[in-house]
């Protein structure tokens, strides 16, 4: 009885197939077309609704409760948790410390990137050597980056404080001291964003028409005031692009704090994430964590839609 | 009097890219050259002795499970490539060239995805893979990652440079949708998705925060969260051993590196332009 039916039912599926294959080809091309939406789309769009879609409005929820340490929900606080972050000097803190060391990052990262970038475009014998050089950090995962750094900062055997003592300067606590410790976060940030940000620039910088510095040439013109007239506006629009990403990034940072400073000293490097995970994962205060992960994704998600309305010009001045 | 204001300027030039390659390259070199001198050396503070040696190198491979982390890793970067290269290039295929409902709606969806960080999100994510028993296995670190919004975007970008005549070609044929896909639409963008392998493998590679979270055993830790559990343990102050273990990460990406670099940067500035 049941086969019976699913032979009807695959004989009624295949009548419309066989009708319109009699007619023109064109036929029944939006059903088509919706068919294989469903094939091609549905894989990408279950993982984006279970681990994107769902965890936001998840987020969202728990950061209106109070929860157990199973990360279970208990009471309704509504914004009370939003209320305690933004009156606590400690979150305060913790926040302007993230904005120091992402404007710090980005605008170093932006300067020494163009400095790289400008430097291999010398026409130079080896410039070839220079330029694989210069890209190299991009090979350099967090890890590695945090024990280079690591070593380079330690006050008994590091480099710097080697060098310091030999010049008789003072010698740093790099990694124990709040100000030095974020300096040093800062520093071995930008050095393995500048790998990247290198490759970028310099990609740019041949798309500069040779005419424009040729005609400069020609003037007179200094090098300098050949970099801000003609350089800079050139490859204006790879610059913004650079520094959102940069900023992003920088707004995302975890690893190198985690294994550089975890946080200190006296949560002077205690970054937004590093927070969430702290607080999410060390002190088992997931509702609070939420709700500093909706604070950290809003500020992100300005930055990436500033992203956007920049690509978008740029798309259409091209 | 030209030549020698020329030769000056070489000189300038010689010395502004000497200086950046040394901030770019100490840490490397000093990396690498420690990790052949003997602990006892490096915790004096000596930068040189006279017992250069891959003891290090020895001690990593054989004390640690270093070369377990790299496997690791290099099992959850490929699969992670390979779903993403997959997914990724069939969402865009259906955003350019099938008619539905709710096409652009829907995309724009999508690209509204990149504007959440998954730092933001590791918290519900973690009880999903917990509640899915994905915790501590290789399938926690791929699954989360099998497509990406960036990728969807960067190959739809790709796709719409393809040409409608082509299209109109295939139809002519007779080619069905999975067909024009597969022969004309993946040969023809293989630039961009050779950056998306290349920028989907990184990414995979370079994960810290969420592998950390979900896997306990040196079964499946990745690499950089191997290095993580090295510097941590009694290794700590094994300073040589911990920059053996620091090069023999680096230099396969790096010679990966070198060797894609060509290809790599014409596939980026393709994706930068656009």
């Amino acid at each position: 009885m049941e086969q019976q039916v699913t032979n009807n039912s695959k004989k009624l599926k295949q009548l419309p197939q066989n009708l319109s294959s009699l007619k023109t080809v064109s036929y029944d091309v939006n059903a088509r077309d919706k068919l294989h939406a469903i094939w091609f789309l549905g894989p990408s769009l279950l993982v984006l609704a279970v681990f994107v879609f769902y965890p936001m409005l998840r987020t969202l929820y728990l950061s209106l409760f109070l929860t157990n340490n199973l990360g279970k929900p208990t009471v309704f606080v509504g914004l009370q948790n939003y209320w305690s972050l933004l009156t606590s000097s400690s979150y305060l803190a913790s926040l302007q410390a993230t904005f120091v060391y992402v404007i710090a990052v980005s605008i170093l990262t932006l300067i020494f990137g163009l400095l790289l970038a400008q430097a291999a475009s010398f026409k130079v014998k080896g410039s070839n050597f220079f330029r694989t050089v210069f890209s190299g950090t991009m090979g350099v995962s967090v890890s590695v980056a945090a024990i280079f750094w690591l070593f380079m900062f330690n006050p008994s055997i590091g480099l710097l404080d080697q060098i310091a003592s030999v010049l008789h300067l003072p010698v740093i606590n790099w990694l124990t001291q709040p100000g030095w410790a974020m300096t040093a976060i800062v520093i071995s940030t930008v050095w393995m964003n500048l790998g990247f940000t290198f490759l970028i620039f310099f990609g740019a910088l041949q798309t500069v028409p040779v005419n424009l510095y040729e005609a400069a040439q020609i003037e007179g013109v200094s090098k300098s005031y050949q970099f801000f007239h003609i350089t800079l506006p050139m490859i204006s629009p790879t610059v913004f692009f650079v520094s959102i990403i940069t900023l992003i990034e920088s707004f995302k940072s975890f690893g190198l704090i985690d294994l550089m400073t975890a946080g200190g000293p006296n949560n002077a490097t205690n970054l937004l994430v590093y927070r969430i995970y702290q607080d999410a994962f060390l002190n088992g205060n997931y509702g609070l964590a939420s709700t500093e992960s909706v604070i950290l994704a809003i500020i992100i998600a300005i930055f990436t839609f500033l992203q956007f309305k920049i690509l978008e010009k740029r798309v259409t001045y091209q | 009097m030209i030549e020698a204001h020329s030769k000056r300027q070489k000189i300038l030039e010689y010395t502004v890219l000497l200086i950046l390659t040394i901030f770019i390259l100490i840490p490397f070199i000093l990396g690498f050259w420690t990790s052949f001198l003997p602990t006892a050396d490096i915790s004096k503070g000596a930068l040189w002795s006279s017992h250069l040696s891959l003891d290090n190198y020895v001690a990593a491979i054989t004390q640690t499970p270093i070369i377990r982390y790299l496997f690791n890793s290099l099992v959850v970067s490929i699969l992670t490539m390979l779903a993403q290269l997959l997914f990724c290039s069939m969402s865009a295929y259906a955003f350019v060239f099938l008619k539905f409902k709710g096409r652009d709606g829907l995309f724009y969806l999508v690209l509204a995805t990149m504007m959440l960080p998954f730092e933001a999100e590791v918290i519900p994510n973690f009880a999903t893979v917990r509640s899915l028993n994905l915790l501590n296995h290789y399938a926690v670190m791929v699954v989360p990652f099998l497509t990406s919004a960036f990728g969807i975007f960067m190959l739809r970008q790709a796709f719409l440079q393809i040409p409608t005549e082509v299209k109109e070609a295939a139809d002519v044929e007779g080619l069905s949708h999975w067909q024009f896909y597969a022969r004309v639409v993946l040969p023809y963008s293989r630039i961009s998705l050779l950056t998306l392998a290349a920028y989907s493998f990184l990414a995979s590679w370079n994960q810290y925060l969420w592998p950390m979270l979900t896997t306990f055993s040196d079964n499946f830790r990745p690499v950089q969260d191997g290095l993580r559990q090295l510097q941590s343990q009694e290794t700590f102050n094994n300073w040589g051993m911990i920059q053996a273990s620091a090069a023999i990460v680096v230099i396969p990406t790096l010679l990966v590196l070198f060797i894609g670099q060509h290809y790599f940067k014409s596939g980026l500035n393709e994706g930068a332009v656009k």
